[in-house]
């Protein structure tokens, strides 16, 4: 079967004046269709390189990337990108908000808005479809900018920490909110944190990498009884801390 | 979200700041009351040359004589035209040379060094130039003042753009989206407030060029009416111009205050 996602021998470097800097080296991994891969590694290993380099806005240098079988620039797969903060415009509605990708692609038509209006009602927004970013609690403009996110209908989300902006409760609810919401459209994500608690508790399998420049260190594949589905569970599950230990070992040795 | 039953200590609060600001206003209108008075006064009872410093009376006297044959409201009218017009002009022209230097980095990498020697040039010693250049018409006044605040404007937006947080563009990007969303979408938008600053410095800025330029080739306007009124030591007139300027300051600043709470809706 083919990957949705494959990353074959990709490697970065960033160059300024003063010297080149090896952010990812020789990294390959593939994401199967509907799966939630989590990313973890040191701070500052690369980890969001790698994320622009899979959402087109760095070109690699070496190696390729894979959506479908087909090469990145080829592909006509639609990529969402969901940053570590939400990045509502203040100048806008939360309705003009989550609009703002089919507006740039010119395909904001009626019966798109109104699939956006469904959206906001299902996530609990639609009452603040008119209100401006600043009205909304951290929480919600998390999900907003995860409806703006999803407007486009991405075949791959790629998620940079969007839960780390957030204080400790919001971010748990959040998170659980958001991985329940892409799990049940059967989207396939690729996660990147800091946070193990939090990769364990959403993720299929975590991509382990090494400080710069990032290789693959290992990868984990977690799997919890079907009880413990949605994220806050799975926090509660015995394997929780087993898995915790493991990737914790996996991340201090050298 | 005020409830309707205040508090003992929020109505005394309330209280305290109503005094205060009546306190202020007070104060002010009896600053500029008492300022008038001292100097009708002292001119009226000869302890300063009335010829040379004039005095408030005299000045009201002047205005009506000059409203009653309706030539102060062309001057005033010619001036404001100008001040308008260059106005426009520099938001313009400021807005697009803004968005020009940022099209192209190694277009503003050429330009930057020249950009800057011409806004700290004294743009006075360019109306002479333009004089000579454009002759001795309106359009040399306007460029005069275009000359003035231009510079500063096209420097003052091109650092906003550039200040613009990258990951806004990021997501821009990622949408999909092309420069030109990029410029529309997030650095317009997100520029206003900076662009409202740089537009009530521009009109403080026009004003300046508008008058220089009138002192030196007009045959209208308030700044040519100051010249005349000093060369014919007709003081009244001259005091009385420079009132109405320091009005149409004001007006020109309220007025773009206005626009500013109007598009903050």
């Amino acid at each position: 079967m083919i990957p949705k996602l494959e990353v074959k021998d990709l490697s970065y470097s960033y160059h300024t004046p003063e010297g080149e800097t090896r952010a990812l080296s020789r990294i390959s991994f593939d994401v199967q269709d509907g799966e939630f891969l989590a990313v973890v590694g040191p701070s500052g290993c690369g980890k969001s390189t790698l994320l622009s380099l899979l959402a087109g806005l760095l070109r690699p240098e070496e190696g390729e990337i894979f959506i479908d079988g087909v090469p990145r620039r080829e592909s006509r797969a639609v990529i969402g990108y969901m940053l570590q903060k939400d990045h509502l415009f203040e100048w806008r509605s939360i309705l003009d908000n989550v609009s703002l990708g089919p507006e740039i692609r010119r395909s904001l038509t009626g019966p798109v808005r109104e699939e956006l209006r469904t959206m906001l009602d299902t996530y609990g927004l639609l009452p603040f479809a008119h209100a401006r970013p600043s009205q909304l609690s951290g929480g919600m403009r998390q999900r907003a900018a995860l409806i703006r996110t999803l407007a486009l209908k991405p075949d791959i989300l790629l998620l940079d920490e969007p839960f780390s902006a957030l204080d400790y409760q919001t971010r748990l609810e959040v998170c659980d909110d958001i991985s329940t919401i892409i799990r049940t459209q059967k989207k396939t994500a690729v996660l990147i944190t800091h946070d193990l608690s939090e990769a364990i508790s959403a993720a299929d399998r975590i991509l382990v990498l090494t400080s710069r420049p990032a290789r693959v260190r290992s990868v984990l594949e977690i799997s919890f009884s079907p009880e413990y589905d949605r994220p806050l569970a799975r926090r509660n599950a015995p394997e929780f801390s087993s898995y915790f230990n493991l990737l914790w070992k996996e991340l201090k040795n050298p | 979200m005020t409830s309707p039953v205040l508090s003992e200590a929020q109505q005394a609060f309330l209280n305290r700041e109503r005094r205060h600001r009546r306190r202020v206003a007070a104060l002010r209108l009896l600053t500029f009351v008492l300022f008038l008075l001292i100097w009708e006064l002292c001119s009226s009872y000869e302890i300063i040359n009335s010829f040379i410093f004039s005095s408030p009376s005299r000045v009201v006297l002047c205005f009506l004589q000059m409203a009653a044959d309706g030539s102060i409201f062309l001057h005033t009218g010619v001036t404001l035209l100008e001040t308008l017009v260059s106005f426009f002009l520099v938001t313009a022209v400021g807005l697009a040379g803004a968005v020009l230097l940022w099209s192209s980095r190694s277009l503003y990498e050429v330009a930057e060094p020249y950009l800057v020697m011409l806004n700290s040039l004294p743009k006075s010693a360019l109306a002479p130039l333009l004089i000579v250049w454009l002759g001795n018409r309106m359009t040399t006044i306007i460029a005069a003042a275009v000359s003035v605040a231009v510079f500063g404007s096209i420097l003052t937006l091109y650092t906003g753009f550039r200040q613009t947080d990258p990951d806004k563009i990021r997501l821009i990007l990622a949408l999909g989206g092309t420069r030109r969303d990029i410029l529309t979408k997030v650095l317009i938008p997100s520029s206003v407030p900076l662009l409202i600053n740089s537009m009530k410095v521009n009109a403080g800025l026009c004003l300046v060029g508008v008058i220089i330029g009138e002192f030196l080739s007009a045959r209208a306007g308030l700044g040519y009416l100051i010249i005349y009124a000093s060369q014919v030591f007709k003081m009244d007139m001259l005091v009385m111009s420079i009132v109405i300027l320091c009005l149409m300051s004001a007006a020109l600043y309220q007025g773009i205050a206005w626009g500013e709470k109007k598009a903050g809706r």
